[in-house]
């Protein structure tokens, strides 16, 4: 059990939550998360958003019964929280790099560019985000990025310049990668999905998050959730 | 080991009655990264099938009120890449390990548990409840008949301790381990996953694409342990008991119930090192309420 330092509403639904405590994470892995009750019986897997001395940030969404109840925790509240889990993006990239994110896809996406900006100094790295409308959190993307693009209510993927980059992150609905993983395949691009799926166990036996790819069935929880695009597209 | 756990179940001897349910906790490695699982009494590898299977297509998982359903459809790698790649990490924990084993037809039940009990095995769970296996397919555990025929025939080919899991969703539950005991069973687990429902009401569409699924956790518990006593009373083989335990509370009421051990399933997933806690909460309530030993409780309460 740990405890919530804050739980901020903000546009569209998100809302940012901070859980006290000591954390470590590799940039893409997540925690489950769940707040005690009846209703929201499974942990809801999160991939972080940012990690501070005190604590881990997650940005989510309320979709659901499982995130209403999440999103009326309160400061001090207990939930209880486990991880991290799930493999992580690759540490030794090379060139310059643009992350790409849609939706609550953005949420893994400003850690890795704070752990990239730390491990990667000799790259570049473009952000490319595409959200519903303007939000607060937004712009705190450009605190790592060498150059950051917001697209408001269309598609983030057609302002792209592909062909600048060796290799791309991204993560956000299925036929945002997917298009990605084209363009990637075309100019020989590195490219890293981060997948979500629903979620029971979160370690990798239960089989519930399972996802079909050009090797066979992988486990997003274990397995990925970062996959190379081109074994799954 | 204290002692106060210990249990025999059939031949084995368990350091206490938790055992780990089929399709929770894979075949151990990845909670064995979590926490020293050899603390358990045993585990029950995912359900395995003569040949590999890949699942079903769709959502698999679905949350409801203390609970969920799955209708993850048996993915497995098939027994003969398990008995190759999974087996000797089972076998190295000392720990008993059971497998779980489970078919559409007669003939693959048969080929699988023969192949299986030709290892080193400590018991095979024949898994006769399966919800998910085929759309509209009812499990063989389901009718007198059907069951009365995997067992007789499974029972001619193998060599280890034979338990059948029941499925909740059988006609006559008592009647149905009757017949498992009469054909030879070695013991009896009980209860797999009831088989449920569930509806998108936006897209006005079932949720799964097998239409049902097994519903599972502390939503089925009182139901889980109402069978467990009917049962217990009129079977003499030993009964391990199943269905929504999530703390030393719940193991206690399904031995009072009658049942020599239990298996722990949809709580792993809500803390991963449930079956830590559990142990040691039991043994704090054995020695709290002053009993020397575990097997002093089972069947207490008629």
């Amino acid at each position: 059990m740990a405890l919530i330092e804050y739980n901020k509403p903000l546009k569209s639904n998100f809302y940012l939550l901070k859980i006290s405590g000591k954390y470590e994470a590799k940039m893409g892995q997540f925690f489950m998360i769940r707040k005690d009750s009846q209703f929201m019986f499974l942990n809801r897997p999160m991939s972080v958003y940012d990690l501070e001395n005190d604590g881990v940030i997650f940005l989510y969404k309320k979709i659901g019964k499982g995130t209403t109840i999440l999103a009326d925790c309160k400061k001090g509240d207990e939930i209880s929280i486990h991880g991290p889990y799930g493999n992580n993006f690759p540490m030794d990239v090379k060139g310059d790099i643009a992350l790409v994110g849609g939706g609550t896809g953005i949420a893994p996406l400003f850690y890795v560019s704070k752990q990239l900006k730390k491990y990667c100094k000799n790259s570049t790295i473009h952000i490319f985000l595409g959200l519903q409308e303007k939000n607060k959190f937004e712009a705190s993307f450009n605190n790592y990025a060498d150059l950051l693009q917001v697209n408001y209510g269309g598609f983030i993927t057609d302002y792209i310049p592909y062909e600048k980059y060796n290799t791309i992150f991204s993560c956000g609905p299925e036929l945002m990668m997917k298009k990605i993983e084209k363009q990637a395949r075309k100019l020989n691009i590195d490219h890293y999905v981060s997948l979500e799926k629903r979620m029971a166990c979160g370690v990798g036996a239960c089989l519930v998050c399972t996802c079909q790819t050009k090797n066979g069935n992988k486990r997003v929880c274990k397995d990925g959730p970062v996959f190379r695009g081109k074994d799954i597209f | 080991m204290s002692g106060l756990l210990d249990i025999n179940f059939l031949e084995i001897n368990l350091k206490n009655p938790i055992i780990m349910a089929s399709g929770t906790f894979g075949f151990g490695r990845e909670y064995a990264e979590i926490y020293d699982i050899q603390k358990l009494g045993g585990i029950v590898s995912k359900g395995l099938t003569l040949n590999p299977r890949s699942g079903n297509q769709g959502i698999r998982v679905w949350e409801t009120s203390s609970g969920m359903m799955n209708s993850v459809g048996l993915e497995n790698p098939g027994i003969q890449t398990f008995i190759k790649n999974e087996l000797p990490f089972m076998q190295s924990l000392d720990l008993a390990h059971i497998i779980n084993i489970s078919g559409t037809n007669l003939e693959d039940y048969v080929k699988a548990c023969y192949k299986i009990s030709r290892e080193k095995v400590d018991m095979i769970e024949l898994n006769i409840s399966c919800p998910n296996v085929q759309e509209n397919s009812v499990p063989f555990g389901v009718k007198e008949t059907t069951t009365r025929e995997v067992v007789k025939e499974v029972k001619k080919v193998v060599k280890v301790p034979l338990m059948v899991k029941l499925s909740p969703d059988a006609d006559d539950i008592i009647r149905i381990a009757r017949i498992c005991e009469e054909e030879g069973a070695d013991a009896i687990s009980l209860i797999n996953t009831f088989k449920a429902f569930a509806i998108n009401i936006n897209e006005k569409k079932k949720i799964f694409e097998n239409t049902y699924a097994g519903l599972s956790g502390p939503c089925i518990k009182p139901i889980a342990l109402r069978m467990v006593h009917e049962v217990a009373k009129q079977v003499k083989i030993p009964v391990m008991g199943i269905g929504g335990i999530v703390d030393y509370q719940d193991v206690l009421e399904f031995l009072m119930a009658g049942a020599r051990a239990v298996q722990i399933g949809t709580a792993n997933f809500i803390n991963p090192k449930v079956g830590e806690i559990i142990i040691k909460d039991l043994e704090n309530y054995l020695i709290s309420n002053d009993i020397s030993n575990i097997s002093e409780i089972i069947g207490i309460v008629n």
